[in-house]
């Protein structure tokens, strides 16, 4: 037996699950804590600037590495600054494990200094969160949030910690099972359900696979694209889902919904077999939910089964991990070539008509006489390798980025989809620098949301963690001023940033490097620029001031109602 | 269309919260609510009354399994069961409706708790509709106060009929 501290156990804890990295920052509650950190040089801490920056951080770890994330912060404000982070996480079904401090046990209710009852705030944005009451239950507890957190759909696990439980003794020992009696997800799928599904495909006339994120946090993706080759069936994916197939693929049909490709929306309108796989029907991908797919047995696999039927009825569910029922299913399907044969036949013409769609109307911008953010973000597509990590942050910056930037590998888009929170990408970008040192990490970024968190510099040039930031700087909030001009008469309330900071000169007194460009011309110099330069940087591109981001359907709005230009 | 539901749940702080924080939070309704540990002080169960239609049951069933510290989730819905309530309710007992009060009191079956000058407080189980019953006969004569229990729930074991000789 072990004994030894609170505190230290915590620290054996975060070795035994084998955490690497630690986004954080100190406080009063959480001294006893860091007291231990100091002398620990297997597991790096990171001292963000601001608390959602480490969670945020964290959450960027985590999807580009798909190890759990970890941050540790302290009682009060320092945990009530996690809650963004938090729900941007669940939301996303992001594994990251937050320990935050918290007023001793005896002061717990007094409304005491620094006090907040984060456990009670997180409940609804959290997979599940403990308050460690008692010393004797911290590794158990740890554990349990470590498995919750990183099995079933991931997401987000809170452990509240006391400062006279760090401070107590205990024997420890870390459990080498976990068992949760309340929570068991299922991972291989019904057999009838999904040879049922092997035998819908394969009378289908216009299927379509539609994936989500989900394929990533199964590693699904070497599957589905075994899948789509071996039906010849087109395969459009969901913002979360970017990367899972690779998009210059003659089968990709691109990103679907609100922002999606014309030809993606109209084979979902049009198709008589969709293949949901790891997706949850979000009304940014439906629009319209009575008008979606109108034509279409649904087929749904996805590990959740609350996102079974939830807002779109589904014919033919499979509660179960997309990989594992991926590979039955293609099982199911090899040894039947005939129909196999056929049903590759029989999709030549709807290959025809999807190409008539792609040809009417692509993703295609016109250059001017100013920058166009398309042609920043193409260009970093062009001159960055196929590994490189982009974050975004969210509006406009968001969707150029997933509509012009090819993603040809899952885990390097790292995205708020679900919550859309401003100022996620640069403090995600940072995580994802800090789980692949040698990689390019972009943070592709708004005037608007990179201010959000732009104190994270200091942690980037703290650190040596080289981001490159690349700022669409329009001078507008760009996608709430955009649907102020499409629905509320061009009336511009609050949507426009009249004072920014001179962005070169803030990245210079952090520390980092920074340019201004106006010139479309000076874009490529700029981009190589950027990627060629050491450290952290960031390049203020002053773009068409309003320019939008097409093609779109309007909220609500069944999604083959797509405003094209 | 209404429902009862029953949880088997971790008897710890918080759990209560979280299942009714689901409800509010996703915008389903609470119509009663009853907890109490089991045998196992380790566990409680909860007997929620909800409604909604299919759907929306199911999705509540769905995410109350999600919910990490419930352990099971039954839904009674076209089940065999044993439904009760229980009513405290104090009415007014002057001269004339004294004895009145006992007499419909005795005909549900409702015990007499407590007895004052100007009042009875009685004690009454059953299902629903038997409460609201004997609720709308007494309440002519005058409720000064009642409070109902949530409603608990035991289902019903299937009869072993005889085979016929």
């Amino acid at each position: 037996m072990n004994r030894m501290k609170g505190a230290s156990a915590l620290i054996e804890a975060l070795r035994c699950e084998g955490v690497k990295h630690v986004f954080g920052y100190p406080g009063g509650a959480v001294l006893d804590i860091f007291d231990v950190i100091m002398d620990v040089k297997d597991i790096q801490f990171i001292l963000v600037r601001h608390e959602q920056g480490a969670v945020h951080a964290a959450d960027g770890y985590a999807r580009a590495s798909g190890r759990v994330g970890v941050c540790l912060v302290t009682s009060g404000p320092g945990a009530t600054n996690t809650v963004t982070g938090i729900a941007t996480a669940y939301m996303d079904s992001i594994p990251i494990v937050v320990f935050t401090g918290q007023v001793p046990t005896n002061l717990i209710g007094n409304d005491a200094f620094q006090e907040a009852d984060i456990v009670g705030i997180t409940r609804p944005c959290t997979k599940h969160n403990y308050l460690v009451k008692d010393v004797a239950d911290l590794a158990k507890i740890i554990k349990e949030a470590f498995y919750i957190a990183s099995t079933g759909r991931p997401g987000p696990v809170l452990i509240d910690l006391p400062k006279d439980v760090m401070n107590a003794t205990l024997n420890f020992k870390y459990p080498d099972k976990v068992a949760v009696h309340g929570y068991s997800p299922t991972y291989k799928g019904h057999t009838g359900q999904i040879k049922r599904i092997a035998g819908l495909v394969l009378k289908s006339k216009r299927p379509v696979i539609y994936g989500g994120g989900g394929i990533i946090h199964s590693n699904a993706s070497r599957e589905l694209v075994s899948l789509a080759r071996l039906t010849n069936i087109p395969v459009t994916n969901t913002l979360m889902g970017l990367g899972v197939f690779p998009s210059d693929d003659n089968l990709s049909l691109g990103m679907l919904g609100m922002h999606g490709t014309y030809a993606a929306n109209m084979a979902v309108t049009h198709t008589d077999c969709l293949i949901a796989i790891g997706s949850r029907f979000d009304d940014r991908v439906t629009g319209k939910t009575d008008e979606f797919a109108p034509k279409a047995k649904i087929i749904h696999i996805d590990i959740d089964p609350t996102s079974i039927s939830k807002n779109i009825k589904v014919d033919l569910p499979v509660v179960g991990d997309c990989k594992t029922v991926l590979k039955s299913l293609i099982n199911m399907l090899k040894p039947k070539k005939e129909e196999l044969s056929a049903l590759r036949q029989r999709l030549a013409s709807w290959h025809e008509v999807i190409k008539e769609w792609r040809q009417a109307y692509p993703l295609e911008y016109t250059q001017g006489k100013s920058i166009k953010p398309q042609y920043v973000v193409t260009m970093v597509d062009k001159l960055t390798p196929d590994d490189t990590i982009i974050a975004t942050e969210v509006g406009q910056n968001q969707m150029w980025a997933a509509q012009y930037y090819k993603f040809k590998m899952p885990k390097i888009f790292l995205t708020s989809g679900g919550l859309g929170t401003m100022g996620y990408g640069f403090p995600a970008a940072i995580g994802a620098q800090v789980a692949f040192p040698s990689r390019t990490v972009v943070d592709i970024a708004g005037d608007g949301s990179i201010q959000m968190n732009i104190q994270e510099l200091a942690t980037a040039v703290q650190y040596n963690l080289p981001v490159k930031v690349i700022i669409l700087n329009n001078g507008y909030l760009g996608m709430v001023r955009q649907w102020q001009g499409l629905f509320y008469k061009k009336r511009y309330s609050h949507t426009s940033l009249a004072v920014s900071p001179d962005f070169v000169k803030l990245a210079e007194s952090y520390g980092a490097s920074g340019i201004k460009v106006e010139e479309p011309s000076d874009v490529e110099g700029a981009v190589r620029w950027a990627l060629n330069t050491n450290g952290p940087v960031l390049v203020d591109f002053r773009i068409e001031p309003e320019e939008d981001v097409y093609p779109m359907v309007p909220a609500g709005a069944p999604i083959n109602n797509m405003l094209l230009i | 269309m209404r429902h009862v539901i029953s949880l088997l749940v971790d008897n710890e702080a918080g759990v209560l919260s979280r299942v009714a924080g689901l409800f509010s939070g996703r915008g389903y309704n609470i119509e009663s609510l009853s907890v109490a540990p089991t045998l196992d002080p380790t566990r409680s169960k909860m007997v929620i009354t909800t409604s909604g239609d299919d759907q929306v049951l199911e999705q509540i069933k769905k995410q109350l399994n999600k919910l990490i510290n419930v352990i099971k989730v039954v839904d009674y819905t076209g089940k065999e069961f044993v439904e009760r309530e229980m009513l405290l309710i104090k009415v007014k007992a002057e001269d004339k409706s004294r004895a009145e009060v006992l007499r419909i009191a005795d005909i549900f079956r409702a015990k007499v708790v407590d007895v004052s000058h100007s009042s009875y407080t009685l004690e009454l189980t059953g299902n629903k509709e038997k409460l609201q019953g004997f609720i709308d006969i007494l309440n002519p004569i005058g409720i000064v106060d009642f409070i109902r229990t949530g409603v608990i729930v035991m289902d019903r074991e299937m009869q072993r009929r005889r085979p016929l000789r």
